[in-house]
């Protein structure tokens, strides 16, 4: 899937990856986390090479690791407070008290403490990644990751989902990674962005070098077009030539 | 030869799958002290599988009671010997139709709904947000799925063969005039110990074969709404065949 590719992800800082979609983003956020493991390569991930790692110290190392997915991917069996302390249930013992003051706040910090006792499915999309953000923070995590935070939400939902990534960078110091195709709201959010394309990191720095970057395919994608180095159409037999065939293979 | 490769290429195949389910029942195996250690999920999923399992157990208990009173009064008639009704139906529901038709009751209320519940985690990503909260999901979702069947399977055999004993007592001596104290004293004095065990042995591995194949039809199912649906068949009709078959082996094993 990739070949020659070298990215460093600034410690501290919120790191973009974008791309055409089946560029493998989602593929490289599984690499970064360890569950698929490449052919051949390293992946160094706080001072730990992820192609030697033992099980145990994987899991280990994932507990400083927050991860949003893209669906938000909530317990349905448990509610938005259960949800919550899930990671705190299996990992801790705190008493009591101390789990729901945790919990609490970081519900508090998403603006849906309100929502404590509402179940999953009782939640719109934008409020349960909302929950899974809280979810994700709450073992308080240096390396957070977010797989396309910004897909189907509406403009309101975007907007608290934006200002949020930025806050809790800023706050917590916390190294984000986030892995979108919006350019604008990527603008807005990161520090550095790297762009994929064909398996290769084809242009990398800060958003607004991005604009102006001396390459047909950036230009492509930040620009929105249709046609162009990454091409509109799937690869296909000539159209004139199937139209007039008799359609056998199909 | 064709015919043959392709023979060849399905026993393999089922070969592998075998050896896949049995590393599978290793891996429980290996969790399971450590999961029987949070007594609440277990006890959440004994009361998943068995205790929302009981109204259909025991209604099919009773039925299938109620059928073999009508059935054996008729045939022991024919000898003049319905006193051994008691007999009859207490054999047949203990060593047989209890472990037997509780499984495939089981396979199809309990074993589904682990099955699609499982695979439904997998395809909304549950289970990978679990592994990426650093908790395996096999010691904290499948374990204790697995053990819940495998405790509650038993018991729902031995209050279907009590149900189904009362059933055709209830037609037995109630409606068809057996006399009642040599339907049960016939009874006590003809059950003996090794059948009531012939029936919780089997019970027991009736459980964790289905609790099994339901668990890992689940867990490995496609990622999808056909993988699941497909999954779920796939869960009770394996069951059943690989009960029945599990049935003939204890049941030659116990002669």
């Amino acid at each position: 899937m990739f070949t020659g590719l070298d990215m460093n992800i600034a410690r501290g800082r919120v790191t973009a990856v974008m791309g055409p979609s089946g560029t493998g983003k989602t593929t490289l956020l599984r690499l970064i986390t360890g569950q698929v493991v490449a052919d051949s390569g390293s992946i160094v991930v706080a001072g730990q090479d992820l192609q030697a790692i033992r099980r145990a110290d994987l899991y280990v190392l994932r507990r400083r690791m927050g991860m949003l997915f893209q669906n938000g991917a909530l317990l349905t069996d448990l509610s938005v407070f259960e949800n919550v302390a899930f990671p705190l249930r299996e990992h801790t013992d705190l008493p009591e008290r101390l789990v729901r003051q945790l919990v609490l706040t970081k519900l508090q910090a998403v603006g849906l403490r309100g929502a404590a006792e509402l179940m999953p499915s009782e939640l719109s999309g934008g409020m349960g990644r909302r929950v899974a953000l809280a979810r994700a923070i709450v073992m308080d995590p240096e390396i957070l990751i977010y797989d396309e935070p910004f897909v189907g939400l509406d403009p309101i939902s975007l907007g608290v989902i934006v200002r949020l990534i930025r806050r809790l960078n800023d706050a917590l110091g916390i190294t984000s990674i986030v892995v979108s195709h919006d350019v604008k709201e990527i603008s807005a959010v990161a520090d550095n962005v790297f762009l994929l394309s064909g398996g290769k990191v084809v242009a990398r720095g800060t958003p607004q070098q991005l604009q102006s970057y001396p390459s047909e395919i950036v230009r492509q994608f930040i620009g929105g077009e249709a046609d162009g180095p990454v091409p509109f159409h799937f690869p296909a037999p000539d159209y004139f030539t199937e139209l007039l065939s008799r359609g056998e293979g199909l | 030869m064709k015919l043959l490769g392709e023979l060849w290429s399905s026993l393999t195949e089922s070969l592998i799958g075998l050896g896949l389910v049995a590393r599978f029942l290793l891996r429980l195996t290996v969790n399971s002290p450590r999961a029987l250690l949070r007594c609440d999920l277990i006890a959440q999923q004994i009361y998943n599988s068995g205790a929302l399992s009981l109204v259909i157990i025991m209604l099919s208990g009773l039925f299938v009671g109620m059928v073999l009173g009508l059935q054996g009064f008729e045939l022991l008639q024919r000898f003049g010997s319905e006193e051994a009704l008691g007999t009859a139906a207490a054999i047949g529901l203990v060593k047989e139709l209890g472990p037997v038709v509780t499984a495939l009751l089981f396979a199809g209320r309990a074993g589904t709904a682990l099955a699609s519940e499982l695979g439904l985690m997998r395809a909304t990503d549950q289970i990978s947000a679990m592994e990426m909260m650093a908790v395996d999901p096999i010691q904290r979702v499948v374990v204790p799925r697995f053990l819940g069947g495998v405790i509650a399977m038993p018991l729902l055999a031995a209050i279907f063969s009590v149900i189904g004993i009362y059933g055709a007592q209830l037609v037995g001596v109630q409606i068809m005039g057996v006399d009642s104290g040599s339907f049960w004293s016939q009874m006590r004095a003809s059950v003996s110990l090794t059948d009531i065990n012939e029936g919780v042995v089997k019970s027991c591995i009736f459980g964790v074969a289905c609790s099994l194949i339901a668990v890992y039809e689940g867990y490995y199912a496609t990622p999808t709404a056909e993988g699941v649906g497909r999954a779920t068949t796939r869960t009770v009709v394996t069951s059943a065949v690989v009960t029945l078959f599990l049935d003939y082996l204890i049941t030659a094993e116990f002669l």
